[in-house]
């Protein structure tokens, strides 16, 4: 019978069926950052258990990490505190931790791939959300909470359900100015904030196979944004050109065998789905969100939504604390609305590529006065590469502050914050109320050229117009 | 480690309205600088529970009349955003022993059950009618019953539901897998070994 990708990637990894019906499944790669591992570390010593497998569990950090301040003590003690004690654990179990001054440390979604430690066909965890990100490999990869991040470091498994999958399929060429952000932030508008509880995520069709492993990654590092906890394209060429040489790839006469068996876990032509849906590329535009639930998006050529037209009470009274937190006027464009903050970086969008487009449009032009613009490279690698190729120059230049790597304005659990009711234009994943860090602060995602394009004009704006994209 | 079996709890609720709360408002980010989950329960909801300068604003839970409930009721999809277990921590922390809302977020749903805090389903005209007894007489016990999967308060009871491995779960003291994963010890092994990533 025909499989998909996350059933085979599923069934290789039970371990057993526990008692409730739930499956013990095995993580073959353990990611920890700094602010979910703690406690984890601490249940563990109380119960005096040991990590299992050290040497399939790696660490870095990235929330609270100051990303204008390289020398420790940091001037924050809680954020020092932290840093400490993932210093300590590491040291104590025997975990690979990617440091500041390994060169290796970033964001854990970014240093993951570009270790290569996130390969096709195998089970991933992380304290994280948006671990779903390395679902872009062909492996299935799961956020979770520090209760199971103690159940990874002690056992190498976690107890989990099933989850159905959903096929989302994105046929053809997307259009100038549209990028793999739009992607993703048109699919949560069709399915809603809460339309992919219960389900992983299967992304296919010809848009998905032409895009990099890097717009991939953009995309299924937002699933859990729709409620769908992972999400996965299948492995393929792009895949393994990504991860050959990479320094956890396998090496010699073993990729070969591992390009063969990551083939073996792509799902079967014929696979059933338990819901399928399909896009057209050409539908998609460059999106912005105007309400605080990245489900609440429109594209940039339309007006943000207006109560009276609501289709149920729900999305009337969401609409309403929506436009009154983001201090919209509802009906009117978004395009043109002033903001004070752009913010460039994030594990959605703080990889080379990203850095590169952007780039390429604010060569020779100024950030708009009165606008704080900072750029965050996602790790030290992406950093570096920037560097080398003088990205870092055309954007400072363009008066985007260029900093070090870290989550940044993204949560602002550290000292990027908005202040007041700030607007900012966001790469990032989530405009929840106060989630830049100010709790009347307010976000815009977009891609990071749509970024560009509202901090050089100081207000939200079609970056196709503003850079003469056709 | 024998658990608790929570087959059903009884105590006073209060009533969060709206959709999508998601972990951030829960607990917002800044309180997340902490090595341990300690001290949690003083800063859930903290930003709509208090104005920008930090000074104290209505809020249900903050009602003296609600002061010591138990429940927290709420509307759909509650807990969506961040894996953080601090939403669920600071939930529990604040003195919460159960939460009825339409319907949770996947990570959140997972966290709560692993604490022992049950997250149980409800019809929305149902939570209406537990919001609205609550309204009345802040001092009605509300019973969530994992057995009967029933809601009982106020001489009226409404059906509520939980997913099946959770409420087995709860109802059999094993919310908590981590005793259970250990004692899988040899059959990790052997999935183990028929996978070459896994080999030391």
């Amino acid at each position: 019978m025909p499989k998909s990708l996350f059933q085979k990637v599923w069934d290789a990894h039970t371990v057993r069926t526990l008692a409730n019906g739930q499956t013990q499944l095995l993580i073959g790669t353990h990611l920890i950052h700094e602010v979910t591992s703690p406690q984890a570390f601490g249940m563990l010593r109380d119960l005096g258990l040991k990590v299992a497998y050290p040497h399939r569990t790696f660490a870095t950090v990235d929330h609270i990490i100051p990303t204008n301040e390289l020398v420790e003590p940091y001037a924050d003690s809680l954020a020092q505190a932290m840093m400490d004690e993932i210093r300590k654990n590491c040291a104590e179990f025997g975990i690979t931790f990617f440091d500041r001054a390994s060169g290796k440390q970033g964001v854990v979604h970014i240093v993951g791939p570009e270790q290569g430690l996130t390969q096709p066909g195998t089970t991933i965890a992380c304290g994280d959300s948006h671990t779903s990100t390395h679902g872009a490999f062909g492996a299935i990869a799961f956020g979770i909470g520090t209760s199971q991040v103690r159940d990874v470091l002690a056992t190498q498994t976690m107890a989990l359900g099933v989850l159905k999958v959903r096929r989302i399929e994105v046929n053809g060429k997307l259009r100038p100015g549209v990028y793999a952000k739009d992607v993703i932030l048109h699919i949560i508008r069709l399915t809603g904030v809460n339309g992919g509880t219960g389900f992983a995520y299967e992304y296919a069709g010809s848009t998905f196979d032409a895009f990099t492993m890097e717009e991939r990654m953009t995309v299924c590092n937002m699933s859990i944004e729709g409620g769908a906890r992972v999400g996965y394209v299948n492995p393929d060429e792009t895949t393994f050109a990504y991860l050959k040489g990479r320094p956890y790839s396998p090496k010699g006469a073993e990729w070969d065998a591992a390009v063969t068996r990551w083939k073996s876990y792509a799902s079967d032509p014929g696979a059933t789905y338990a819901d399928v849906m399909k896009i057209d590329a050409a539908d998609i535009a460059p999106s912005v969100t105007w309400g605080i639930n990245p489900g609440q998006g429109i594209s940039i050529t339309e007006n943000v939504p207006s109560p009276e037209n609501a289709t149920s009470a729900d999305e009337k009274a969401g609409i309403i604390e929506a436009l009154e937190y983001m201090k919209l006027p509802a009906g009117k464009p978004i395009k043109g609305t002033k903001i004070n903050v752009a913010f460039l970086g994030s594990c959605t969008n703080g990889r080379l590529s990203d850095f590169r487009e952007v780039a390429k449009y604010v060569k020779g032009r100024k950030v708009a006065a009165g606008v704080k613009a900072i750029a965050v490279p996602g790790s030290q690698i992406v950093a570096l590469q920037c560097e080398k190729e003088g990205i870092d120059k055309v954007l400072s230049e363009a008066g985007f502050e260029w900093r070090a790597a870290g989550c940044s304005m993204c949560l602002a659990m550290n000292p990027d914050k908005l202040i007041g009711d700030q607007l900012c234009a966001s790469s990032s994943n989530r405009n929840f109320k106060g989630r830049q860090g100010s709790i009347t602060g307010r976000t815009i995602l977009m891609s990071p050229v749509m970024v560009a394009a509202a901090a050089v004009t100081g207000a939200i704006a079609d970056a196709r117009e503003v850079f003469s994209v056709n | 480690m024998a658990l608790a079996k929570i087959t059903s709890l009884t105590g006073r609720a209060v009533y969060v309205p709206g959709n999508d709360i998601d972990t951030d408002r829960i607990i917002p980010a800044r309180f997340m600088k902490c090595v341990t989950f300690d001290g949690l329960g003083e800063f859930v909801f903290f930003d709509v529970r208090h104005d920008p300068q930090g000074n104290k604003i209505e809020h249900p839970i903050d009602k003296p009349a609600h002061k010591g409930a138990t429940i927290l009721l709420s509307g759909a999809n509650f807990g969506c955003g961040s894996s953080r277990e601090h939403a669920p921590q600071a939930i529990s922390k604040a003195g919460f022993k159960a939460i009825i809302a339409e319907n949770f977020a996947e990570i959140f749903f997972g966290n709560s059950t692993t604490l022992g805090m049950p997250c149980v389903t409800a019809a929305r005209e149902d939570i209406a009618k537990i919001a609205a007894a609550v309204e009345a007489d802040p001092q009605t016990e509300i019973t969530i019953d994992l057995v009967k999967l029933e809601a009982r308060f106020a001489g009226q009871t409404v059906k509520i539901a939980q997913r099946e491995s959770a409420r087995d779960a709860l109802v059999n003291g094993r919310w908590d897998a981590i005793g259970e994963l250990i004692d899988g010890k040899a059959d990790v092994l052997k999935t183990a070994a028929t996978l070459p990533y896994l080999a030391a």
